[in-house]
């Protein structure tokens, strides 16, 4: 809890880059209490205090009052509701157009190899395309660690409560890691499969992974992720001895959702179709 | 999913447009929500009533206009209604269907109170 103003913290999100101490933004105002709620973006704003709406004009007690009646009229907004984020997410997506950086967005349940899979792609692709990485988790420095030791530039997003990245996390965390031009910046979303699929971050691509033990009816069962991804990665083929996951099943259901799904199929503990990830990669990076 | 957040997000909306026509407050919102747009309805007007509380928009009544999935099919060209993500085309059975309307999440209009 911050002891300046005992909010629980909840606020903007922490980014860190491996080896730095916690930076733990926190904007006070000196006398007046600004108080921050989470949001999906990080501003401050002080609350409208509720204040009397009644006529501030007086009369006795006891008179008639005649009462103008007040002018009401009907505004038309058609705002999206996600208006703030999407709003930050198209900025995002024109500041990477002008500096030619290729932006990946990739979910998926916890545990599905995201991570695993980004260090094998690090370690056998890292000469060929200059990668940032950004690595979004509720706590600790261990994806953005594992990054690092691989001599990748990465930042840390940890959330806290946060069950997802947001545009305005994904654009301060571009501007701490100073991505350079021509890079291809992946951006590791919190592992879940409901939540971030609401969230535009900007990215050129979002990549949905799931692996051959989590059964081949995921897609059906979380719909709104794979209708938003555009490539789908199966991982972990090489258990597919010992797990009932039909690929064909899964493809299937995932095309229901979303029939403009492209589909990999790859082991990263065995190297099995990683080949086609990297041409993926390339052919998208390079385009 | 984020039924609160998107609460504070319409008061947020709703505040800032009051406060730009320089209104009282807010007597009516009219929301536009899809039914594919992944919003439990009953969740969002339960965070609705306790948001609006000590908005401009407090004792607001808020009209929450469900809109309906449609989605066109790229195999046979026909469109139809689709409540889900799944459901394959009803004319011709094929999974090609793209969602063109459903997804929505707007604040449609206000009416507002002013001197």
């Amino acid at each position: 809890m911050c002891d300046t103003c005992g909010c629980d913290g909840e606020g903007p999100a922490k980014i860190t880059k491996p080896g730095e101490d916690h930076e733990h933004i926190h904007a006070h105002g000196d006398l007046k209490h600004i108080h921050h709620h989470h949001h999906n973006d990080d501003h401050e704003h002080e609350h409208p205090h509720a204040h009397d709406h009644k006529h501030d004009h007086e009369h006795d007690h006891g008179h008639d009052h005649f009462h103008e009646p007040h002018h009401t009229h009907e505004i038309k907004l058609e705002t999206d509701v996600l208006q703030q984020n999407n709003m930050l997410a198209e900025r995002n997506r024109g500041y990477f157009e002008a500096k030619h950086i290729y932006a990946l967005n990739l979910v998926s349940s916890p545990g599905s190899g995201k991570t695993s899979l980004l260090e094998r792609t690090l370690r056998e692709m890292g000469t060929e395309l200059n990668f940032f990485v950004i690595e979004g988790d509720q706590q600790t420095m261990n994806d953005a660690n594992r990054i690092a030791a691989l001599k990748t530039p990465v930042v840390q997003v940890n959330t806290g409560n946060g069950c997802h990245l947001d545009a305005e996390m994904v654009q301060r965390a571009v501007r701490k890691l100073e991505v350079a031009d021509h890079a291809c910046l992946i951006i590791e979303n919190v592992g879940n499969l409901v939540c971030p699929s609401l969230f535009d971050l900007g990215e050129n691509a979002r990549v949905v992974v799931i692996s051959v033990t989590e059964g081949e009816d995921k897609p059906l069962k979380y719909p709104n992720m794979f209708h938003s991804a555009d490539l789908c990665i199966i991982n972990k083929t090489d258990l597919l001895p010992y797990v009932d996951f039909s690929v064909e099943k899964a493809r299937e259901y995932a095309l229901q959702v979303n029939h403009h799904l492209e589909f990999i199929e790859c082991s990263v503990k065995t190297g099995e179709g990683m080949i086609q990830w990297y041409e993926w990669l390339k052919k998208n990076v390079n385009r | 999913m984020h039924e609160l957040s998107i609460a504070e997000n319409i008061i947020e909306i709703v505040e800032q447009s009051a406060r730009e026509a320089k209104a009282l407050k807010i007597n009516r919102i009219v929301l536009d929500i899809g039914r594919l747009s992944g919003i439990e309805m009953d969740a969002l007007k339960f965070a609705m009533t306790s948001m609006l509380k000590g908005s401009l928009a407090e004792g607001a009544m808020v009209e929450y206009r469900d809109i309906e999935g449609k989605a066109h099919c790229t195999a046979c060209g026909k469109d139809s209604s689709v409540s889900d993500f799944f459901s394959l085309c009803p004319h011709c059975n094929g999974y090609q269907l793209d969602i063109v309307q459903g997804k929505e999440m707007k604040v449609s209009s206000i009416e507002v109170e002013s001197e």
